[in-house]
């Protein structure tokens, strides 16, 4: 008994010492940003720089909360009451969900700020290993015989559906719309491991050894090879790729909440600056900005892109054609088993 | 009594009412196209399946473990027990990762192996094991430690073997807490999605467990399409878990009437 | 003298016990490490030392501090009606308080969304009214409790039906209050048991990621417990850190085992003289 009670206190006290979160002073605004996974370097070095920005020009200080998971689950807690003043999620998708089931922000959101509300934007690369030892170069040698692709499961992961429609994309424009679903279907035969998310993928890859190929957002082709050292693998920038905008936008019921819709417009659009663009680049995120962008030339290759917009009918036809139950990505899975 | 009623309604009942409430909004067809596809009963197999055979091996050495914890004492005793919780104190996703470093064909156990673990079937009964085993050793053990050595004393005394001793006199009385163990793992097993999704290999058809496909509902917004399979799987788990206790209940019932 | 087996069986039960502990606990655990000190200590040190692993511990802590006392209470009024009173409809409520194990994680959290949650049932009230539940602390602790909720009781019920009741009938025959029956002849009788089921309930309302993670909204700094901020640096590609901070976790784990190592020391008496 006594074994309890001591267990009890010595918990107790441990909860005493650990001082409940003290409420950031009353004179500082307090504004939560819900992102995605990799970003979080990323927003640490924006939110310090915004910060400082803000404090030479209003005199007012302001602390940035932070909140990173997986970009479908982070808008599924925005709907279900997570208050976020801003979103800056992995695809469009998403926050349009945010809208429509919750109606916090209007449907129209993406006209909001310029280039589709996408101040950074990015596209699908392929990551071998290094001296590629077999030879991958463009998508077309992806559905050879005997490559093993690592990719994850585009209806557990949002940013798998950029890679998903960036394959669907190229066998669109080489062969025609009629032959692209078998083009996908040959490629994720070749799957031999389907992870829930992207980073499931990467480890895949890069840790266990497994596949000839990785597909991945570039920026996180980058920040993979950084932390394996370096030169273990190599980057491949196919002929043509998938323009993926992770976009971001202000949640309009929530900021007049908290009164926080100034600071959080300011926020935002420091995003678009010299300054919040070399930041950008600098995370290995496409920058907008062409001084910046001929600035970090060498580190991304030319290539050509088609958008989900203009080649998809926009997300919600992508989503509903090719993700939904029973949708095209279904009946590859459902064939792959025969 | 009251109390307990009480505390269960306000911690399990009423927010798994939620579940079977969601599930309700959808139609009968809608639940039967989600819920019972090919798809999802193959992953329930793979899910109860690899949760029962998990659970037998854990049946199997967590009782070992825990005898030679409670009757024997050897170097770093302390420790070994130690490590037994550890499958809990992890967090599963953490657990998943070390496991798949360890057992993928370039991990230290994966390359002695002569079949692949990680990435099939195989690699979520591992996981599962791994998960599964403090649940047993500890049901077990505290009966264990309380079977005195005197009703075994009395066994030798009235000439019976060892062997007699062990299958007569200790297996029944540890038996309830060790089909109770076994309940245990073998439930938490079927819900367990952390630690498998890193092993698993998530292929449909072939390596993809249930819950998986309740995230997959949730990525399209569908909270109901997620309940529904939620729902079902909670009913069966239940099945299995009052077969089990109604089992117990009726052994002991019987045992007390002998 | 037959009631110890060989000493060659006894070293062979020894020796399979342990081969099956390191093959299956300790080399994932070593895995751990490994991966914690890839890049050497300092490496490791930064990454423990850091703001926001600080405050995702305290977070783990105080979530585990409110959550397990509670689940103590409920775990032996539980059991102790299960073990000493008839009913029908006890094998029910018996598979009612294994139910949650059974729940998958990812479901245990999405239960208290559909109903604190904005599109739920409760959501709107307790926004009008600015309580927050979910996203927030009360959140991670429901979740915690709800997972954790089996344990003391499930360690607990085999133990006192081995035990049966004539203990308790003996004392209350000589006059003992019910209570008094409780704190001074049940409760001697269950503490090991009841001790394991604690630790099994910290261990896991510490390690508890799948259900804390659909509740918590992982801010940084703020609602992220030591699982969710592991889960963070991994998907940010820092293996190094997430590997420390969760070899740190399982060294959380070991203090209550060496806690609990210490009494069984200071104890020792008691207890060789206790039980039956």
């Amino acid at each position: 008994m006594r074994a309890i009670i001591g267990l009890g206190l010595l918990l107790s006290i441990f909860a005493m010492t650990a001082p409940l979160h003290a409420a950031s002073g009353a004179s500082s605004t307090t504004i939560l940003n819900v992102s995605y996974d990799p970003t979080r370097e990323l927003y640490k070095d924006i939110d310090a720089a915004f910060a400082a920005q803000w404090k030479a020009q209003t005199a007012g200080s302001i602390v940035i909360n932070q909140s990173h998971g997986g970009s479908g689950k982070q808008a599924r807690s925005v709907i279900d009451g997570l208050e976020a003043d801003v979103v800056t999620l992995a695809l469009a998708y998403d926050i349009d969900e945010i809208a429509d089931k919750a109606k916090l922000l209007p449907a129209t959101w993406q006209k909001r700020l310029p280039n589709n509300s996408t101040p950074y934007y990015s596209t699908i690369v392929f990551l071998v290993r290094k001296g590629n030892p077999k030879g991958i170069h463009d998508w077309n040698d992806l559905v050879k015989p005997g490559v093993a692709v690592i990719t994850p499961n585009p209806k557990s992961s949002g940013g798998a559906r950029w890679n998903y429609l960036a394959a669907w994309g190229y066998a669109t424009k080489t062969y025609g719309a009629a032959k692209a679903q078998d083009f996908v279907t040959k490629l994720y035969h070749n799957v031999p491991v389907l992870d829930s998310g992207a980073r499931g993928s990467t480890t895949t890859f890069v840790q266990r050894g497994q596949g000839d190929v990785l597909l991945a957002w570039e920026n996180e082709a980058y920040l993979a090879t950084h932390e394996a050292g370096g030169d273990a693998f190599e980057i491949i920038t196919p002929s043509v790729s998938i323009l993926a905008e992770p976009p971001v936008a202000i949640v309009d019921k929530n900021v007049a909440k908290h009164g926080t819709a100034t600071v959080a417009e300011a926020y935002l659009r420091f995003l678009y600056t010299p300054q919040g663009q070399e930041i950008v680049a600098k995370d290995f995120y496409r920058p907008r900005d062409p001084v910046v962008a001929a600035k970090y030339a060498a580190q991304f290759k030319p290539l050509q892109m088609f958008t989900i917009d203009r080649n998809f009918g926009g997300w919600q036809r992508a989503q509903k054609a090719h993700f939904a139950d029973g949708g095209i990505f279904d009946q590859i899975f459902a064939s792959a088993k025969n | 009594m009251g109390f307990t009623v009480f505390y269960l309604c306000v911690v399990v009942l009423i927010p798994l009412s939620a579940i079977f409430i969601k599930t309700a909004g959808l139609g009968f067809d809608q639940f039967i196209a989600v819920a019972l596809s090919r798809r999802a009963l193959l992953a329930y197999r793979l899910s109860f399946g690899a949760a029962a055979v998990a659970a037998a091996i854990n049946s199997v050495f967590g009782l070992l473990v825990a005898w030679v914890l409670v009757r024997y004492d050897f170097a770093g005793k302390r420790i070994v027990s130690a490590l037994v919780d550890l499958p809990f104190a992890l967090p599963t996703a953490v657990a998943g990762i070390a496991l798949t470093a360890l057992y993928a064909p370039t991990g230290w156990i994966g390359g002695l192996l002569p079949v692949k673990v990680a990435f099939e079937p195989l690699g979520v009964v591992v996981a599962l094991t791994f998960i599964g085993l403090p649940f047993v050793v500890r049901t077990v053990e505290p009966v264990l430690a309380d079977l005195g050595h005197d009703v075994e004393e009395a066994a030798a005394s009235l000439g019976a073997g060892r062997r007699q001793t062990f299958t007569r006199v200790i297996l029944p009385a540890v038996a309830p807490a060790l089909v109770t163990g076994f309940a245990l793992a073998f439930a938490r097993g079927v819900g367990e999605y952390g630690s498998v999704i890193f092993i698993a290999g998530n292929l449909p058809y072939r390596s993809e467990i249930a819950p998986l496909l309740i995230v997959q509902q949730l990525e399209q917004y569908n909270y109901a399409g997620a309940t529904a399979i939620a729902a079902t799987m909670l009913t069966a788990s239940f099945a299995v878990l009052l077969a089990i206790n109604l089992l117990q209940a009726w052994d002991r019932r019987r045992m007390a009437a002998l | 003298m037959s009631t110890r087996e060989p000493r060659w069986l006894r070293w062979t039960l020894i020796v399979v016990a342990l081969a099956f502990l390191i093959v299956n606990l300790a080399l994932p655990l070593a895995a751990v490490f490994a991966g914690a000190f890839a890049k050497g200590l300092a490496a490791y040190r930064t990454a423990i030392v850091e703001h926001d692993a600080v405050a995702a511990m305290k977070l783990t802590l105080t979530v585990a501090a409110i959550a397990v006392p509670l689940n103590i209470v409920f775990g032996v009024a539980a059991s102790w009606a299960v073990a000493k009173f008839d009913f029908p409809g006890k094998s029910i409520l018996i598979s009612l308080i294994d139910l949650p194990l059974s729940v998958s994680p990812v479901v245990s959290g999405l239960i208290y969304v559909l109903l604190f949650g904005l599109q739920g049932w409760g959501g709107e009230w307790l926004r009008d009214h600015d309580i927050k539940l979910i996203f927030a602390v009360p959140g991670i602790v429901l979740a915690t409790m709800f997972v954790t909720f089996p344990f003391v009781a499930r360690e607990l019920i085999p133990l006192m039906l081995e035990q049966g009741r004539t203990d308790e009938e003996a004392a209350r025959s000589l006059g003992a209050s019910g209570w008094q029956t409780f704190a001074r002849v049940t409760l001697p009788n269950i503490r090991w048991g009841l001790l394991y089921g604690v630790l099994l309930c910290n261990a896991r309302a510490m390690g508890e990621f799948g259900a804390v993670s659909v509740v918590s909204g992982h801010i940084r700094g703020l609602t992220n417990t030591l699982p969710l901020h592991i889960e963070i640096l991994y998907n940010e590609y820092n293996y190094v850190a997430a590997f420390a901070v969760a070899s740190l976790l399982a060294g959380l784990a070991l203090v209550t085992l060496v806690a609990k190592s210490a009494l069984e020391w200071r104890f020792g008496d008691q207890i060789a003289g206790g039980g039956h």
